[in-house]
């Protein structure tokens, strides 16, 4: 049989061309959602607030209009009873987020759903109705982190988080990190979550 | 045992190394890039029973939370699990373009000692980063500890110590490669496969800095993540499967090079902005919900166009081929890679189904169904061409002797990570269901999901299909290790396309 060549949508020159083309429209594509995206989530930007959130009180609510949960800002309430300059604010949020990255809590926990499975998500941990109440959150995170096991939170599961030689320094860290973290617009990630505070609201 | 003993253990065993490795060193019947392509395949089965012995750990783990706790923490298992993986899978890649290089270009390795230095490196820095995972486990909250102990970032945990040297060793492979076909003879895979290392080696380095915004920290980690994983590496087993169908079934290069050039299209078409539904939820813009839907929807239409490809050219070649264990697992790849990667994704990709199945086992059942489907099995297809040619190009068709044992593996393999993967998804579903939708997703509905009759009864099924899988994974070694010894039928003689395109 002799050989035909075939139609030009089935040739090989005419795929090469689409496959650059289309590799590189998507690429650029991408890099230009890109900026904007860092555009709006750099902390301070319209979605991600600045680390000095962690003075404010933060909460989760359902927003009608966007049919979606929604973090709020509200007054004063200054982590640890102290109010951070914008400067501090990110020092302590730093420290927090290097402790996170070094004890390898992504490896149990997900933050901002991404992670393993072990252990609950962290990304609204500050607002869980777990630690009871408001006033006493802050101190059961820390006396938590520095010692899991005799403070335990299973829930009946036996799992329970290994002493990671958190120093106090560190677990106050961490808790701002979480309480920032917690004021991220995550588009109504996770959807009906009752923060703490309100449950009857 | 007296320290003695077991020093007089390990000087024998190293002689053993040594021994193996003066053998391969010498086998006449391998060029020089197939012979550091066989370091990396054996290191990359070694690391292959680590990942599955730490994924035995871990999953032990969720039935029996105390075992081995403050000891080897899930967190330390788990880690050792994924990491072991991405590392085999790059073994196996890199040691895949090795093997074919010489072939596809026409001419020797350029530059092979730089090739052979940056392997013995390269699995250096790997034992290193394993004892220090191990050992060492955690640091303090610092930047030493994320440049000499743990990046404490999913996938990519390896310190920045090794990270540079990582990229110093690819730089290499990619020496070898674009200068041995820039010397030798450039194809259409050729070309293909130098652009997609560029890309692979320059996404990495958008995982290697430390920001205090976990929004944008998680936005260029999942560069690296998803780009590796659902376009570059994707791409990357292109060429490698394009090069074995034409040497294992003679099919024409015209043909596999469109092919080839297709898949490109349609893999970066929709994996590059498909990289959108890990958009949904970590601080982004609403308008990734669109452009991540859509596009991560239309993924599994390159994996469709693979099956398609592959079924049509080995019908058209009447199954025949020189490599029965290496086909079979060509075959598996092609479903494997569309059902895990494909279907799998497409399950839960589109974000108003996401909401409820982001962070749950959902995305381990697909992982471990993807992983396995799309490059465990490729690198195992090579593995066997490797067998083949280092016991000199022999038989490995039917009748083959003690081909129980590759049949075996294959099955357990197939079958257990099957089995794992539903039972992953069971347990998902529950949790999606339970801990997501009913609960809002607390602490408590955490907990209540994961204590729920029917996720323990996933959870021990995984650990069942878990076991079948490393039975399966240590038989497939032994096989490797045995396979073609002693044959003396000499390969089946496949010629090239004969059949109308």
């Amino acid at each position: 049989m002799t050989e035909q060549s075939p139609p030009r949508w089935a040739s090989e020159t005419f795929w090469k061309k689409t496959a650059i083309w289309v590799t590189g429209g998507s690429f650029v594509l991408l890099v230009i959602l890109s900026f904007d995206s860092m555009k709006q989530i750099s902390a301070g930007g319209p979605r991600v607030p600045a680390y000095s959130v962690i003075n404010k009180d933060v909460s989760y609510r359902f927003d009608k209009a966007k049919q979606r949960y929604q973090p709020t800002i509200g007054n004063d309430a200054p982590l640890f009873g102290k109010t951070l300059s914008e400067e501090e604010a990110e020092k302590l949020v730093d420290h927090g987020k290097k402790t996170v990255q070094a004890k390898n809590c992504m490896n149990c926990h997900t933050l901002l759903g991404n992670g393993a499975y072990f252990a609950p998500d962290l990304t609204k941990a500050w607002l869980d109705q777990g630690w009871g109440a408001k006033e006493s959150r802050e101190q059961m995170m820390v006396n938590f982190l520095l010692d899991p096991e005799k403070n335990a939170r299973t829930y009946g599961s036996n799992r329970k988080m290994p002493n990671l030689d958190i120093t106090p320094p560190e677990a106050e860290a961490i808790v701002a990190f979480l309480k920032w973290m917690s004021s991220i617009d995550t588009n109504g990630f996770p959807h009906n979550f009752i923060a703490l505070g309100e449950e009857d609201k | 045992m007296t320290l003695q003993a077991y020093q007089e253990k390990a000087a024998a065993c190293w002689a053993g190394c040594q021994q193996k490795h003066a053998s391969l060193m010498a086998n006449p019947n391998l060029s020089g890039g197939q012979k550091l392509a066989v370091h990396y395949f054996t290191v990359a089965m070694v690391l292959f029973m680590a990942q599955l012995l730490f994924g035995l750990l871990a999953g032990l783990q969720f039935i029996f939370p105390s075992f081995l706790y403050e000891i080897l923490d899930f967190n330390v298992n788990r880690m050792v699990h994924i990491n072991a993986m991405v590392v085999w899978m790059l073994y196996g890649f890199l040691g895949s373009v090795y093997w074919f290089l010489e072939d596809e270009s026409g001419v020797e390795i350029v530059g092979l000692k730089w090739g052979q230095l940056a392997f013995w490196v390269l699995t250096g820095a790997v034992t290193i980063v394993v004892l220090v995972y191990l050992l060492i486990q955690i640091g303090s909250g610092t930047d030493t500890s994320l440049w000499l102990i743990n990046e404490g970032r999913e996938y990519i945990e390896a310190p920045r110590w090794a990270d540079i040297g990582i990229v110093v060793v690819v730089l290499t492979f990619f020496y070898n490669v674009a200068a041995t076909f820039a010397k030798g003879k450039w194809s259409g895979i050729a070309g293909v496969l130098t652009l997609d290392l560029v890309a692979l080696a320059g996404l990495y380095l958008a995982g290697m800095f430390y920001v205090t915004n976990i929004s944008v920290d998680q936005y260029w980690w999942w560069w690296v993540i998803h780009l590796w994983v659902e376009a570059t590496w994707e791409v990357l087993v292109g060429c490698i499967m394009a090069w074995s169908l034409m040497k294992l079934l003679g099919v024409r290069r015209k043909v596999v090079q469109t092919w080839l050039y297709i898949e490109v299209a349609l893999m970066f078409g929709s994996g590059i902005l498909g990289l959108g539904h890990h958009y949904f939820w970590i601080g982004t813009p609403e308008y990734w919900f669109t452009i991540g839907g859509f596009f991560s929807a239309l993924e599994p239409i390159p994996l469709v166009a693979m099956v398609v490809h592959s079924i049509y050219d080995a019908g058209a070649h009447k199954f025949k081929n020189s490599n029965h264990p290496a086909l079979a697992w060509i075959i598996a790849h092609a479903f494997g890679n569309f059902l895990g990667a494909g279907v799998w994704g497409f399950m839960h990709t589109l974000p108003q189904i996401n909401l409820y199945t982001h962070g749950t086992q959902w995305s381990a059942s697909h992982g471990h169904l993807a992983f396995f489907g799309a490059y465990a099995t490729i690198n195992i297809a090579f593995f066997y061409l490797a067998a083949q040619q280092a016991r000199g190009n022999v038989w490995m068709g039917g009748e083959l002797v003690n081909g129980w044992r590759w049949k075996t593996a294959a099955v357990l393999l197939n079958l257990g990570v099957m089995g794992m993967t539903i039972a992953l998804l069971i347990a998902g579903y529950e949790q999606s269901f339970i801990e997501r939708a009913v609960e809002g997703s607390t602490w408590a509905g955490y907990f209540a999901a994961q204590n729920h009759p029917w996720f323990m009864q996933a959870m021990v099924w995984r650990m069942v299909f878990g076991l079948m899988t490393a039975a399966g994974g240590g038989l497939l070694f032994w096989d490797l290790l045995e396979i073609g010894k002693g044959e003396q039928r000499p390969a089946a003689v496949i010629d090239s396309e004969a059949v109308n395109p």
